[in-house]
């Protein structure tokens, strides 16, 4: 086996599709770009932010999911018809979770 | 998932047949299967959050047993198997079949030790006291935790089997949607823990 591993920086042939994809280093960079964003929210999380410390971590943690769905899942270069697919999903769990939250918090 | 490396005949990507929507329903399907993912493991991460504060006064809570700095560390091991998995993916798309094994190897090996992570965390958990009975904490905590495993654990099986064709030479370009296929499921459950490690270790 080749001891060489490092990503080239060889730009991807379009697909049949006609989407260009990103190069092996945009992926590295990205993934740079995520290690940081988890580094920080750990770093949040040992800081006396009081009410922010929360929505602060919730936002990073959505930015994160974002990234990753729409890079390395191709999600922003792929057809719309999967992101529909995919963020249906995602409403109805959120849908779920409200409605057991209410169900449970109802005053009597 | 068709194997098949037959010539590609006219169609969509990958050579597959034409279809209605001009797109590849294995891909269709995965998405939808994604999606349907979601609601399992949003039911799941909603249970959790429910739950919380909940479990009786006294018993084990989150502070009591997490370790943030080793859960960090296996968090950043599973999100450069994201990087590696699509790095395995550019490799087969421009056939690069030496670098489309090391990734793929590289992405099971990462998994592999997540989940030994997961492993080990759970040992110490039970140690200490917190076991699936417990308390609310522990039955919500470890049956997120554990579907989310067994689904990390069911990925570096695909990708292990992915690693061992690919060896006998049989995943070539115009099987690349295979691999994707397999990427797609393999961000997913790294998706999944960038909210549970947020919403389950990190927010107190």
């Amino acid at each position: 086996m080749s001891t060489e591993t490092m990503p080239t920086d060889d730009v991807h042939a379009t697909e049949e599709h006609g989407h260009d994809h990103p190069s092996d280093w945009q992926y590295v960079k990205v993934a740079i770009v995520l290690a940081l964003i988890t580094g920080a929210e750990v770093a949040m999380s040992y800081m006396e932010l009081g009410g922010l410390l929360v929505p602060g971590l919730i936002v990073l943690s959505i930015i994160k999911f974002a990234i990753v769905v729409m890079w390395f899942m191709h999600l922003r270069f792929d057809n719309r018809l999967f992101r529909r697919l995919f963020v249906m999903g995602i409403m109805l769990a959120m849908f779920v979770y409200c409605a057991v939250l209410l169900a449970f918090n109802l005053p009597r | 998932m068709s194997l098949d490396v037959a010539t590609p005949h006219a169609g969509v990507a990958g050579g597959h047949p034409p279809t209605t929507t001009g797109l590849s329903h294995e891909k269709i399907g995965m998405w939808a299967f994604l999606g349907s993912e979601c609601l399992l493991f949003g039911g799941l991460i909603s249970t959790y959050l429910l739950y919380r504060g909940q479990s009786r006064p006294g018993t084990i809570t989150p502070p009591d047993v997490f370790d943030i700095p080793f859960t960090s560390v296996s968090s950043f091991v599973l999100l450069m198997s994201s990087l590696t998995m699509v790095l395995a993916l550019a490799a087969i798309q421009r056939n690069d079949q030496h670098r489309l094994r090391v990734w793929l190897l590289t992405t099971a090996l990462l998994g592999a030790t997540f989940v030994g992570g997961q492993a080990y965390e759970f040992t110490v958990f039970v140690r200490e006291g917190l076991n699936l009975r417990t308390n609310l904490f522990g039955s919500s905590f470890y049956v997120l935790t554990g579907f989310h495993g067994v689904h990390v654990t069911l990925g570096v099986l695909m990708l292990l089997s992915l690693f061992g064709l690919a060896v006998r030479g049989r995943i070539t370009t115009a099987q690349a949607e295979t691999v994707e296929l397999v990427g797609l499921y393999w961000h997913f459950v790294d998706i999944v823990w960038i909210l549970i490690f947020t919403l389950v270790y990190l927010i107190p």
